[in-house]
C-alpha cells in the first residue's frame, strides 16, 4: 500500500519538502506533540463546572515550554543514540561477549544469585524505614507475586486476563471465611497456612469455570469476559451483604502463625517478618514457574504461541493448555490474596476493583512478557515510583492511572518485549512482525469453536 | 413472572437502553469487523461524546431553561457535537495508538493491551481535567409524556433516543450496504490483503470505520448523559454491555449489533425486576457467558463483511 501511495503522489522536489518528509523531523515533531500531551497530563487538577480550567492552566507558557523542551531534548538524545548506536554496539561487542562468557559459567552465576539473595535478606531490615518496609511488602512483594502469576497467562500462554484481581479477591475472601471474619461462619476455623490450599483451589476453580466456556472460542474474548468478571466480582462483594458483609468488608483477619511442636511464632503488625515470608513463597513460586517454563507444558505454550495450527497438528490440545495457564494464573492470584488479607487484616470490595488488574498488567508488560525476572523488576520499579509519588504527594493518586495507561501504549508501540525481555518472547514478537507465527494465543481455533 | 406487573414501562425502558447499547455496539462490531480487535477504548469514545455535549449545551443554555424550538435545537446540536467529538477521538485513537502497531504488523495481543491502555489513559485524564464528580446536563426540555402504550409512558427522552437511534441505525445500514465506503469496509472485513490488492486504501477505510463507530458512540454518549449524568467513568459499564450486545447479535454483523442491543436492553430491564436493582450489571455479564457457552456466533451469526 505504501508503495502504491508513493507512486500516486507526485514527487515534489525542494529542500523544505524533503525536510518535512524526513523521518527525523517527523519523529521530533512527534516528541513535541508528546511534550504538549505531557504538559496537559501534568497540569493542575480540573474544577467542576470549569471544563477549560485544567487545560488552560496546563498550557501556560512556562509549563508548556518546560514540557515541550524536555521532550525535544529527550528526542534529540534519542536521535543521537540512534545515529551512534551501531558504533557503540560494535565497540562494546568484545566486552559484552566477555561478560556473557563469565556469566555463563555456573559458579559465577550461582555466586551472583547468592549475593543477591543475601542482599535481599539483609538490606530491607538494615536500610529501610517502616514506610518503605510496608511498601516493600504490601505494594512490591504482593504485586510481584501477582505479576509472576499474570506472567504465566500473558507471557507464557499469550492470553490476556483483564480481571486478574478478581481471583485475588476470591483468595482474600476465602481467607476471611475460613478465619471467621465474615458474617457467615465456617464449620471450623483454620490456621492460615492451611487456608492457602483452600484459597488456591477456590481461585483455580473460579478460573476454570470462567475460562472453560471462553477459551474454546477466540482468545480475545477472554479479555473482555475477564474484564466483565473483574467488574462483577466487586458488585457481588458489595451486594451479597449477608455473606461478604457488603461494602464494609471483613475485619480482624488474623496474621500468619506457626505452631510446630516447641516452635511458636506469630507474624505481627510489623512488615519485616511478612517480607521474609513473602520472600520464601516468592522464591518457591519463581522456581516452580521457571521449571514450568522449560517443561513439557511450557514448551506446549511456546508452540501454541508461535503457531497454534501447527501445534494442534502435532497433537497439542490448545484449549487444554490455555485453560491450564489461565488456572495457574488464577491460583497464584488467589494465593497472593491470602497473604494480602492476613497482612492488612481487613478487606473490602474497593481493594479489588478492575484498576488493580490493569496495574498488575502494566508490571508484566513493563518488565517484559514471558520474563519472570521482568515481572518482579516491573513490580518493584513501578511500585517504588508510585509509592514515592504517593508519599510526597506530587501527583493525585487517581492520576496514576493516566500514566499507567500511557505506559501500556508506549511500551506496546516502542518496546513490546519490556525492559528485561525474555529472549524467546522478544524473538517471537520480531518473527510475528515479519509474518511468521502470531506471538500470542488469540486466534480462533481451527475449524470454528471446538465443542 | 416477576416482570409482568410493570411490563410495558419496563419494555419502554428496555427499548431505550437497548437503542443506546445498539449505537455503542456498532462501534465495537465495525472495528472488530475490519481489524479483529476488541476496541476497549470505545467506552471512552462514548464518554468523550458525553463530555463534549455537556460542555456545549451548558455553555449555550447557561442557566436558562430552553423551551420549544430552542429545546429541539439544543438536543440536536448536542447530539451532533457529541458525535463529532466521538468521531474525532476515535480517529485520533486509531492514528496514535493502533496505526503504529499495524505498520509493524504487531501481534494482536499488543493491540488489545494498547486498547486497554488507551481506555485507562483517556478516562483517567478526563477525570483529572474535568473533575471526578458526575455532572448533570441542564434541563433542555420538560420530560413530559408523549403517549402511552397500555400502562407504560413513552416520555420525550425515550422518543429522542429512539428517534436518533433509528435514524442513525438505518443510515448506517444503508451506508454499509450501498455506498462505496460501505463496500470498502466490507471488503477489508472479508480479506484485508486481497482488498488492498484490489486497490482499496486500507488505511483510509480503517480510519473511516473508526470515525463512523465514533460518531455513533459519541452521540450515544450525549444521549446517555442526558438520561442520567456525565462522568469520567460513564462509558465503562455501557461499553461492556454494548460489547455483550455485539456478541449476542453476532460479532461483525451490523444488524446483529442492533438486534443484540435491543434484546439485551429488554432482557436486562425485565430481568432486573426478578432480582435487586443493584444486580443489573450482573445480568448482562451472565448473558455474555451464556452466549459464549451455547451460541458463540450470536443470534444472527457472525457475518464479517457481508452486506448488512
Amino acid at each position: 500500500m505504501t508503495a502504491l501511495d508513493s507512486l500516486s503522489r507526485p514527487v515534489r522536489p525542494g529542500r523544505v519538502h524533503q525536510w518535512v518528509r524526513d523521518a527525523r523531523t517527523r519523529r521530533l515533531l512527534g516528541w513535541a506533540v508528546g511534550g504538549v500531551v505531557a504538559a496537559i497530563v501534568t497540569g493542575p487538577e480540573g474544577r467542576l463546572g470549569q471544563p477549560a480550567y485544567s487545560v488552560s492552566h496546563a498550557l501556560r507558557p512556562g509549563h508548556l515550554f518546560l514540557c515541550v523542551g524536555l521532550a525535544l531534548a529527550v528526542g534529540i538524545a534519542f536521535e543521537v543514540w540512534l545515529r551512534y548506536r551501531g558504533q557503540l554496539v560494535t565497540a562494546a561487542a568484545p566486552a559484552r561477549a566477555e561478560v556473557l562468557r563469565t556469566w555463563r559459567r555456573a559458579p559465577v552465576r550461582l555466586a551472583t544469585y547468592a549475593v543477591l539473595l543475601v542482599l535481599l535478606i539483609v538490606l530491607p531490615g538494615a536500610l529501610l524505614g517502616s514506610y518503605w518496609q510496608g511498601v516493600l511488602v504490601e505494594q512490591i512483594g504482593i504485586y510481584a507475586l501477582l505479576a509472576l502469576g499474570l506472567n504465566v497467562v500473558v507471557g507464557f500462554a499469550g492470553l490476556l486476563d483483564l480481571g486478574y484481581i478478581a481471583f485475588y479477591a476470591i483468595g482474600a475472601y476465602t481467607t476471611a471465611y475460613f478465619t471467621g471474619a465474615l458474617p457467615v461462619h465456617p464449620p471450623f476455623t483454620l490456621n492460615l497456612f492451611f487456608v492457602i490450599p483452600l484459597a488456591v483451589a477456590a481461585a483455580m476453580f473460579a478460573g476454570l469455570i470462567l475460562g472453560a466456556p471462553t477459551l474454546r472460542l477466540r482468545g480475545d474474548y477472554l479479555a473482555i469476559v475477564t474484564l466483565g468478571f473483574g467488574e462483577i466480582i466487586t458488585i457481588l462483594a458489595v451486594n451479597m451483604d449477608s455473606i461478604t458483609n457488603g461494602a464494609r468488608g471483613a475485619f480482624g483477619i488474623p496474621p500468619f502463625s506457626l505452631h510446630l511442636g516447641p516452635l511458636k511464632y506469630q507474624w505481627g503488625l510489623t512488615s519485616l517478618p511478612y517480607y521474609y515470608l513473602l520472600l520464601i513463597f516468592g522464591a518457591i513460586i519463581f522456581l516452580l514457574f521457571s521449571l514450568l517454563e522449560n517443561s513439557r507444558v511450557g514448551r506446549a505454550w511456546t508452540a501454541i504461541r508461535e503457531d497454534e495450527v501447527a501445534a494442534q497438528a502435532c497433537g497439542i490440545p490448545p484449549v487444554k493448555y490455555k485453560l491450564m495457564a489461565f488456572a495457574i494464573g488464577a491460583s497464584t492470584s488467589g494465593f497472593a490474596g491470602v497473604l494480602y488479607a492476613s497482612k492488612i487484616s481487613y478487606i473490602n470490595p474497593s481493594s479489588f476493583t478492575v484498576t488493580f488488574s490493569i496495574l498488575v498488567l502494566v508490571f508484566v508488560i513493563f518488565g517484559g512478557m514471558g520474563s519472570l525476572v521482568g515481572s518482579i523488576v516491573g513490580a518493584a520499579v513501578l511500585q517504588t515510583v508510585f509509592a514515592y509519588v504517593r508519599k510526597n504527594n506530587t501527583v493525585d493518586p487517581a492520576d496514576i492511572y493516566i500514566y499507567v495507561g500511557a505506559l501500556l501504549i508506549v511500551m506496546m508501540i516502542f518496546r513490546p518485549q519490556g525492559i528485561v525481555p525474555s529472549r524467546r518472547r522478544a524473538r517471537e514478537i520480531g518473527m510475528a512482525e515479519h509474518g511468521v507465527g502470531s506471538a500470542d494465543a488469540l486466534a480462533a481455533p481451527v475449524g470454528g469453536p471446538a465443542a | 413472572m416477576c416482570f409482568t406487573s410493570n411490563f410495558w414501562s419496563l419494555t419502554i425502558d428496555g427499548l431505550n437502553n437497548g437503542f443506546l447499547y445498539a449505537l455503542i455496539a456498532l462501534g465495537y462490531t465495525l472495528v472488530y469487523g475490519v481489524l479483529q480487535l476488541i476496541n476497549f477504548a470505545h467506552s471512552e469514545v462514548v464518554m468523550t461524546g458525553g463530555f463534549a455535549g455537556l460542555f456545549l449545551v451548558t455553555w449555550w443554555v447557561g442557566s436558562t431553561n430552553p423551551s420549544g424550538g430552542m429545546s429541539v435545537a439544543t438536543v440536536l446540536v448536542g447530539t451532533l457535537f457529541g458525535a463529532i467529538a466521538g468521531g474525532g477521538i476515535a480517529f485520533l485513537l486509531e492514528r496514535v495508538a493502533y496505526r503504529p502497531l499495524r505498520r509493524r504488523n504487531a501481534p494482536r495481543l499488543a493491540f488489545l493491551i494498547t486498547a486497554i491502555g488507551a481506555s485507562f489513559f483517556l478516562f483517567s485524564l478526563a477525570g483529572k481535567l474535568f473533575g471526578r464528580d458526575a455532572q448533570s446536563l441542564p434541563q433542555l426540555y420538560g420530560n413530559g409524556r408523549v403517549f402511552s402504550v397500555f400502562s407504560g409512558d413513552v416520555r420525550i427522552y425515550d422518543a429522542i433516543v429512539a428517534g436518533t437511534a433509528i435514524v442513525m441505525l438505518i443510515g448506517l445500514d444503508r451506508l454499509v450496504a450501498k455506498t462505496r465506503l460501505g463496500q470498502g469496509i466490507r471488503a477489508v472485513a472479508q480479506d484485508a490483503e486481497t482488498a488492498s490488492l484490489m486497490g482499496v486504501n486500507i488505511d483510509r477505510i480503517i480510519s473511516q470505520t473508526f470515525i463512523i463507530g465514533g460518531l455513533l458512540g459519541g452521540s450515544a454518549g450525549f444521549l446517555l448523559g442526558m438520561g442520567s449524568s456525565v462522568g469520567y467513568t460513564m462509558g465503562f459499564v455501557p461499553g461492556l454491555k454494548a460489547f455483550t450486545a455485539a456478541v449476542l447479535g453476532g460479532i461483525g454483523n451490523i444488524r446483529g449489533a442492533m438486534l443484540g442491543g435491543i434484546v439485551l436492553g429488554l432482557v436486562e430491564n425485565w430481568g432486573v425486576t426478578c432480582v435487586r436493582n443493584s444486580w443489573r450489571d450482573v445480568i448482562a455479564f451472565v448473558i455474555l457467558v451464556l452466549i459464549l457457552m451455547f451460541r458463540p456466533t450470536g443470534i444472527l451469526g457472525e457475518r464479517l463483511g457481508r452486506s448488512a
